[in-house]
């Protein structure tokens, strides 16, 4: 018995593997009458919330320009990989692109996975633009593009809306020292707050292998009497955060950056814990633009739930290529090589209303690849994102 | 007032550490078998919680108690299927098992319900207790782990003291082979112990969840770690022992990370878990038992 089911077994994986070359090489002779963008982000694992979301917001934008007839009359054809927000993964899943015969890229989705995918694109001069991916080493390539801020665009214009705003005078700050994204962001604010008389009482920092529990650092911010906590975290932690506070009776106003975009969306938390966080974010669900209505509208319809910012971003980023490709005026049997070269030129010059940017205030990119707009801020009100 | 609260903090922490530890210990000191998979049965009855409450809306109690009745089978088949064929190889097959079991859990668990963090309002119904003007508040979770920690600790001590099912948990746990020959019906002594610290898994969950809501299919594998730490600490296979680990556990954590160190906690945790086994290679409280020829 056991003997049989061990043979099975592996008659069973001969076939898995057999099948999956085969899939693969069908796939690669695909016809050069259309555009092939490929996009990666974490669809499982911790992080699997983004990269959804990308995956998502990319997918509305490649329909609705493949409906308008596509990008200089060529359809454009979308393959979305799982990276599991890891760097090494990412490589991977940049290497089944290429056997797709990917020509431009759209992502990944998270700072660590885009890194290392931006050292395999740099190689291959392949032209990449990240939706999400915000932290500074995203774009050290001359082919490499944001569409989000930078994690130091984001600490210091979070540090600028608490001083202009007059939100506190003594803030705390909770981050994860761990991870560049939170402590890039840390750094920045903790430069400009200085700089704008913002007093800086307590900081706690944390590590990912220790963030569960955040009495000592929330009781410090109590004890130190800081009125606002900025919060430069992911949601899970976040939720975290806002009970414990909650528990200690400790009700400062708690202000983050995009990472606690979704934090309304995790299944049965209680949206009561985040009434009041505010958090830059360049999306509000609830914007009265009309493209943001409309994106809104067909998002919830396709999905059954409410967009974040990730999804903004991607569907932006795919306008963004779009808008690049058509002044270049990419063609489908173009090399990917090729394409990179146009697009980088035409990325210099080129400005894109989207529904990250404030209206009227169209996105540029300086040389770096690091795009220039002005950041929105959001407030939770009776358990949905408000624009302020 | 704040080293009053952060030792309140610790000591609650260390309460949940503490009832993750008696799972550990308890199979170890019966089964001689390590049960990585533990963490795993935390996260699984914190699922059960969560689908019962929150997704199907019956009332707090009756969720506890099914994800009680869910752990415990759950501990007896994971025994069945996967340990109870190996007893008698090397312990190193068993180790691996345990391994396996706990990513399978851990994956099959992301089938079921996705990768997106849940998270649920507590299920503890006690009000926090304000003292000195808010200065001091000790959260109802915080007073409801500690009370349950404690209620645990006395039954398990009286029903393995006390009963004859106890007994022969005592019996097995000293001399399997003995334990045989004087009627001992091992393999369901064996079972039963799993069932016990799997329904000690199941309330631990709850307890972890309601004071740290966020629920994810890795949720358990990190306090498990801890737990297991704490249960050396404690001296492995004795129960006072992991109770004791437990919450030294926690209090050193987060005495660590007010006065040293909020980064530095968890170095500072096995570091002093390193110290106490040159000093006392049993654990505090672990017994010495010299190896029969």
């Amino acid at each position: 018995m056991k003997k049989f089911l061990s043979m099975s077994l592996i008659v069973a994986m001969t076939v898995a593997t057999l099948t999956g070359c085969g899939g693969g090489s069908t796939e690669e002779k695909g016809g050069a009458d259309t555009l092939k963008i490929g996009s990666m982000g974490p669809i499982t694992g911790g992080a699997a919330y983004y990269g959804t979301e990308v995956k998502q917001g990319a997918q509305i934008a490649i329909d609705e320009i493949n409906e308008a007839g596509g990008i200089n009359g060529i359809k454009v054809e979308f393959n979305f990989q799982d990276d599991e927000a890891d760097a090494e993964k990412a490589v991977n899943a940049y290497n089944t692109l290429k056997d797709w015969g990917v020509q431009m890229i759209v992502g990944a989705t998270t700072s660590d996975a885009t890194i290392s995918l931006a050292a395999e694109t740099a190689n291959d001069n392949v032209f990449q633009i990240t939706p999400s991916g915000s932290s500074v080493d995203c774009v050290t390539n001359p082919n490499a593009f944001q569409v989000c801020f930078s994690d130091p665009n984001q600490g210091i214009a979070s540090a600028q809306y608490i001083a202009e705003n007059k939100l506190a005078s003594k803030v705390a700050v909770i981050y994860d020292s761990s991870s560049s994204y939170s402590s890039g962001i840390y750094e920045n604010f903790a430069k400009k707050a200085k700089a704008e008389g913002i007093d800086i009482v307590a900081t706690g920092s944390f590590t990912a292998d220790n963030n569960t529990d955040f009495s000592v650092q929330l009781q410090d911010a109590k004890n130190n009497g800081a009125e606002l906590v900025f919060l430069p975290v992911y949601y899970q932690q976040a939720c975290i955060i806002l009970k414990q506070a909650a528990d200690m009776q400790y009700a400062p106003t708690f202000f983050g950056c995009d990472g606690l975009d979704g934090i309304l969306g995790v299944d049965g938390f209680d949206t009561a814990l985040a009434e009041g966080v505010m958090l830059l974010t360049p999306f509000a669900a609830d914007d009265m633009a009309q493209a943001t209505q409309d994106f809104v509208a067909k998002y919830e319809e396709a999905y059954k739930a409410t967009p974040s910012q990730f999804a903004a971003d991607a569907y932006d980023a795919v306008y963004v290529v779009k808008a690049a490709a058509e002044k270049a005026g990419i063609t489908a049997d173009m090399s990917a090589s090729d394409i990179c070269d146009a697009l980088v030129e035409q990325m210099k010059t080129i400005e894109v209303e989207g529904i990250t940017s404030v209206e009227g205030v169209p996105m540029k990119w300086d040389e770096n690849g690091m795009v220039d707009k002005a950041p929105k801020a959001v407030i939770i009100t009776d358990g949905a994102y408000k624009a302020m | 007032m704040g080293f009053l609260s952060y030792l309140i903090s610790g000591i609650s922490l260390g309460s949940i550490y503490a009832i993750i530890a008696l799972g550990y210990t308890m199979v170890y000191g019966i089964a001689k078998m390590l049960n990585f998979a533990h963490g795993d049965v935390i996260m699984i009855g914190s699922y059960v919680v969560f689908t019962s409450t929150m997704m199907m809306g019956l009332p707090v109690p009756v969720g506890i108690l099914a994800s009680i009745v869910v752990c415990t089978v759950l501990g007896v088949l994971i025994e069945g299927i996967a340990y109870r064929p190996l007893r008698g190889t090397s312990s190193l097959a068993v180790l691996i098992t345990a391994i396996g079991v706990s990513y399978f859990l851990q994956n099959a668990v992301q089938l079921v319900y996705g990768a997106n963090a849940k998270s649920f309002k507590s299920v503890v119904p006690v009000k926090a207790l304000s003292l000195a003007d808010g200065a001091l508040v000790i959260s109802g979770e915080t007073i409801v782990t500690i009370v349950s920690c404690i209620v645990i600790m006395i039954v398990l001590n009286t029903f393995v003291n006390k009963t004859k099912a106890g007994h022969a948990m005592l019996a097995v746990s000293e001399d399997r082979l003995a334990a045989q020959l004087m009627g001992i019906n091992v393999n369901k002594t064996i079972s039963l112990t799993f069932a016990i610290g799997s329904g000690l898994a199941a309330v631990a969950g709850m307890l972890l969840c309601s004071a740290y809501p966020n629920l994810t299919p890795t949720t358990g594998a990190m306090p498990g770690i801890k737990a297991f730490t704490a249960a050396v600490f404690g001296g492995i296979g004795s129960i006072p022992g992991a109770m004791l680990g437990g919450i030294l556990l926690g209090i050193i954590e987060i005495m660590g990370k007010a006065y040293i160190s909020t980064q530095l906690a968890d170095a500072i945790v096995f570091a002093v878990l390193i110290i106490v086994l040159l000093v006392k290679p049993t654990g505090i409280l672990g017994k010495k038992i010299s190896e029969k020829v």
